[in-house]
């Protein structure tokens, strides 16, 4: 049992964190450019504002309660102020052929690993920082108006002291062909506080336009730090958006973000999260389904092990009629890795006509993995069709036993199945390169992944 | 040396003996029926030839090609050369029906010696053998069993084990639920791969099958034991009394409902 002292001890102590971000704040204030927009100046004022009022999550508040952040919230990091020069080499692993690339390096743009080469005209594809710059009329609709902070410690932190990140906007009616890959990289320190790094992307697909992206978190070195990433998508009417995150961080490294998404009338927004790096990993997945006729999908795959903690916390709001949500989170867990999958879908009154589902499967390959899920229903309209429904279980022993007595080695044939209950949610990436590449690490992940290579 | 020899075997389930003593040889080249009812044990036994965990062997050996059977892994048994056709075969999504007997086929080659099958010769071979159970090429390509028929389950076993070429094949109750047209089938491809260097153990509960697939011994099976062998008469001896006729002879309830031989 904690003693009273001792949780008034912690309390002081995470007190005394947040503080220390907030008197960190006014050294980053002071060091921000003279010609920051005051739209900007404000938000990061509000944010901090609000992040000193609300401390860091603890396990006593309900959307924390199962996701320890004490080792982010007691550690001590220090904020990048440019990126660290990584060289070209570096990124090999995470490259795609045919992709348009920005590498953010501790969230600041890196713009000689990058190329744009063949980008349409009129699309905006760089540094979130030269558009707040050069052409902030072009952000200030929509930067901070979708990710909120209020209730949000960790975006109230990007919010507040993001330095950069990629800003997208897809002009009316144009098609961006090329994918678009963002590989975010974060430095390792030899010596020193870990770094944290803020990288803040907002991606605009205007009405009628398409485009895809991949963001792609990774780490140069190995070692602790702490990656704390928002982006905000804004799907416009009728606009098609193909969005992929790959989450390869550091097995020491926190990761802790936040994707929000908002749709407007017959838009298409079409999402896979795979979390497969990290020692805790928390992602807040929100989508407000503005209008009517839309099309979310929001399907994640998480492979850990170890002691690896990861927190899908998903939430669709559908806010109109006729519009669709589907969501499906697999996850494979070893050794004594958690899992915590919480989603709610919330059916606005007008919202008649919705149909949305929901799954979250589990597969424990070992007993010392805990995976909890929790899918939450609130609807407060009469005409829905809402299906959730979540699992927990183990490999089939029939399934191991039927390849097995084909003459398949049982560790092969546990892979195997793996291999099958994962690929799922992999074979729906529609950018080739990067299925192959997942795929990939599936059979390098699993034991004896040259069979599984073989087999499917 | 007889290809199988099962000496006094006692196998149980969660404390529950199931096999109570069989004693059984089967020689290379001969095909073994074994009948009875439901409950008789007749899936233990499959099962426990083909290495399932679950069964535990409390007395007794099995022998294969003199070797000890039981003190091998399910995968070493297949390598080995045995072969077990499900009576519930397994669907199993995401893994090519294919992909997954070359990886199989693999499996067993490298074991003996073999080199790989490169993926022409392996194709030559599949598309030569699905003639035989007459199976839809489409089922190559889709995931194993997954939305297959009950017939074209039983099928895709006969198959595997056609590309597998086992030594010994313990079929079963690979006819139940199938049809008069796909139990021919099925018939036709177990006959065409009766050879003097294999064996097989085909175990059912109707005697329907024996007509198509023509034992050399049949073996009654009542209560976990081997109440009664003979020749292929047997079966037709056992269609016409029923297994009620029997139990009662050898006094062994053998079964909660004493089943008659349907078909």
């Amino acid at each position: 049992m904690t003693t009273l002292t001792e949780k008034s001890a912690a309390e002081a102590a995470a007190a005394d964190r947040r503080d220390a971000y907030v008197a960190e704040f006014e050294s980053f204030r002071v060091s921000r450019p003279a010609s920051e927009p005051g739209f900007v100046s404000d938000l990061r004022r509000r944010a901090i504002d609000r992040f000193a009022e609300l401390g860091f999550p603890t396990l006593h508040q309900e959307a924390w309660r199962k996701t320890d952040v004490r080792p982010v919230s007691q550690g001590s990091f220090a904020r990048a102020t440019g990126p660290s020069p990584v060289p070209a080499a570096a990124l090999a692993p995470h490259l795609f052929d045919g992709a348009l690339r920005l590498v953010f390096v501790d969230g600041f743009l890196a713009p000689e690993l990058s190329h744009l080469d063949g980008l349409p005209e009129g699309v905006y594809l760089g540094s979130l920082a030269a558009a707040l710059e050069a052409e902030p009329e072009r952000v200030e609709p929509y930067l901070g108006r979708h990710a909120r902070f209020d209730d949000h410690p960790f975006v109230a932190l990007n919010t507040a002291f993001f330095a950069d990140g990629a800003f997208l906007h897809v002009p009316r009616g144009t098609v961006v062909e090329a994918p678009i890959h963002l590989l975010f990289l974060t430095t390792v320190e030899a010596a020193g506080d870990p770094v944290v790094a803020y990288p803040r992307n907002l991606l605009v697909a205007g009405e009628a336009s398409q485009a895809t992206v991949l963001e792609t978190y990774a780490a140069f070195g190995a070692g602790c730090y702490l990656d704390c990433p928002v982006t905000e998508v804004v799907a416009e009417a009728a606009a098609v958006l193909d969005h992929y995150k790959v989450q390869h961080e550091a097995r020491e490294a926190f990761h802790l973000a936040t994707l929000q998404v908002r749709q407007e009338r017959d838009s298409n927004f079409f999402s896979h999260a795979i979390s497969a790096g990290g020692d805790v990993t928390r992602n807040d997945v929100n989508a407000w389904l503005a209008d009517s006729g839309i099309q979310c999908t929001l399907n994640g795959l998480y492979m850990v092990n170890g002691t690896q903690l990861v927190d899908n916390h998903m939430r669709v709001d559908h806010a109109a009629p006729h519009c669709n949500s589907y969501e499906l989170y697999k996850g494979v867990l070893d050794g004594k890795a958690r899992a915590v999958f919480n989603g709610l879908i919330h059916v606005h009154p007008d919202a008649q006509r919705t149909d949305a589902k929901q799954s979250n499967r589990n597969l424990l390959l070992s007993r010392g993995a805990l995976a909890s899920s929790n899918p939450q229903l609130e609807i407060f309209a009469d005409d829905v069709k809402c299906t959730h429904g979540s699992t927990v279980g183990q490999l089939d022993a029939e399934a191991v036993f039927y390849l097995r007595s084909r003459g398949i080695a049982e560790d092969a044939a546990k892979s195997l199945l793996t291999y099958a209950f994962a690929s799922d949610i992999v074979q729906r990436i529609k950018i080739e390169p990067v299925r192959k590449d997942l795929e990939e690490f599936l059979f390098e992940r699993l034991p004896r992944g040259e069979i599984v290579r073989q087999a499917v | 040396m007889p290809l199988l020899e099962i000496k006094n075997l006692h196998a149980s389930v969660e404390g529950t003996e199931i096999l109570k003593g069989i004693d059984l040889t089967l020689d290379s080249g001969q095909v073994h029926a074994i009948m009875g009812p439901n409950g008789s044990g007749k899936s233990t036994l499959a099962q426990v030839l083909a290495g399932r965990e679950e069964y535990d062997v409390t007395e007794g050996e099995v022998l294969f090609d003199g070797k000890d059977l039981l003190a091998l892994d399910p995968e070493e048994r297949a390598r080995e050369g045995v072969f077990l056709a499900f009576q519930y075969p397994v669907e199993i999504p995401g893994v090519s029906n294919t992909y997954f007997l070359k990886a199989a086929l693999n499996a067993i080659r490298k074991h003996r010696g073999l080199k790989e099958m490169d993926a022409m010769d392996f194709l030559k071979l599949v598309k030569e053998r699905m003639k035989l159970v007459q199976m839809e090429e489409t089922l190559l390509n889709r995931p194993v069993n997954e939305g297959f028929s009950g017939g074209e389950k039983k099928r895709n076993e006969i198959f595997h084990m056609s590309v597998l070429e086992p030594r010994l094949a313990v079929l079963d109750e690979t006819d139940s639920g199938l049809d008069i047209d796909a139990l021919k089938i099925v018939a036709d491809g177990v006959n065409s791969l009766r050879s003097a260097d294999r064996g097989f153990l085909v175990i059912t509960h109707y005697q329907r099958l024996l007509n198509f697939i023509v034992p050399d011994r049949v073996h009654v099976l009542l209560g976990g034991r081997i109440v009664r062998s003979g020749g292929k008469e047997l079966a037709l001896e056992l269609e016409e009394k029923g297994y009620v006729w029997l139990e009662q002879e050898v006094g062994v309830a053998a079964s909660p409902t004493g089943a008659a031989v349907g078909a």
